[in-house]
């Protein structure tokens, strides 16, 4: 085994940014707004460089399927701890319409290329909300998958995963090579301070096109319309019950 | 005038600088408090007095830190796990 590890980074806008949508509905303004690097993909690079200080594994490298911008969020990574870094350059229409199918297609193809023992993402991302990558990337390697990990072990050539359920927690043991998807309770990521970014500025991030890979990235969704969430209705204050009872019968919902 | 300390003093004037971006008030509220704090200090000459407020500061830079990363739990949590 090579005791390398794959890591999925994507770069989505800030999470604390405040969403707009385009005038013409067609999508959300991107120009200028603050980008960072997912929330749970931050997880999962945490959990990948946790591994690599137990000495469980050898090498973490981390990739990022975009436009030159997808480098930044590459150069945190490598901050965070990540070795080497794989940039798949995906410009204009392609980057427009680039879903978790063809990024999925993409992980597979540099996960058997690197021959990753392990793939670990975020469980998603927070400006599409798929939860589909992880699981479409195993499928494509036909290899185990752990998603919603909220805690993983390595024994011996087996993964142990904690899944966060709806029932609660469970556990899995899988054989690797496999896919892990990151959940909100996996780790504490740290922060990329400033000293580990100047290390991180010697760490090699390679080019890459999704032709080389011999991934075909046409999309078979369309993107017909974009629209804000409605707005919330102002509350009202009723002084008595029967006030109460009026007002829903007013509102037909008694 | 060069104090051997000089250098781990600029650099946690950097770090806290470069976390200071993110602050929830403003990059610059905070920019223009960590320059005031900074100038306060100029003049203390004593080692273990400088080593003392160097360690304070790597407090304040903890505490950024932690603050950053539960204002993003908390809004992740939020966001996505239904209570």
């Amino acid at each position: 085994m090579s005791g390398r590890v794959l890591v999925g980074v994507k770069r989505v806008i800030d999470y604390a940014v405040k969403i707009r949508v385009k005038p013409d509905n067609s999508g959300v303004v991107t120009d200028g707004v603050k980008h960072s690097m997912n929330p749970f993909c931050e997880i999962a690079v945490e959990e990948a460089v946790k591994l690599k200080e137990k000495k469980l594994i050898k090498e973490v490298v981390a990739v990022s399927c975009g436009p030159q911008q997808s480098q930044e969020t590459i150069r945190t990574a490598l901050a965070m701890g990540a070795d080497r870094g794989i940039h798949v350059e995906v410009t204009g229409k392609d980057y427009d319409t680039l879903g978790p199918l063809q990024v999925s297609k993409i992980l597979a193809a540099l996960a058997k290329k690197e021959e990753a023992q392990l793939v670990i993402l975020g469980k998603q991302a927070i400006d599409d909300d798929c939860n589909q990558t992880g699981q479409m990337t195993a499928a494509l390697l036909d290899w185990p998958q752990g998603t919603f990990a909220s805690e993983v072990s390595l024994e011996n050539d087996k993964v142990k995963v904690v899944r966060e359920i709806d029932g609660g927690l469970e556990t899995i043991k899988i054989s690797t090579p496999a896919v892990l998807t990151a959940d909100l309770r996996l780790n504490t990521p740290r922060y990329a301070t400033l000293p580990n970014i100047m290390k991180a500025k010697k760490k090699k991030i390679a080019n890459v096109k999704p032709a080389d890979l011999g991934v075909d990235l046409t999309s078979r969704l369309e993107v017909l319309r974009v629209d804000e969430p409605p707005q919330r209705q102002a509350g009202m204050k009723v002084e008595t019950v029967d006030d109460l009872v009026v007002k829903l019968k007013d509102a037909g919902k008694v | 005038m060069a104090n051997p300390l000089r250098g781990e003093v600029v650099r946690l004037y950097k770090n806290l600088l470069y976390l200071g971006r993110e602050y929830p008030k403003g990059g610059d509220y905070f920019r223009d408090r960590l320059r005031s704090a900074f100038s306060k200090n100029k003049a203390v000459q004593d080692q273990e007095q400088i080593k003392a407020l160097i360690a304070r500061g790597e407090f304040v830079a903890r505490e950024l830190e932690a603050l950053y990363y539960l204002r993003k739990y908390r809004a992740m949590k939020k966001r996505y796990y239904e209570e």
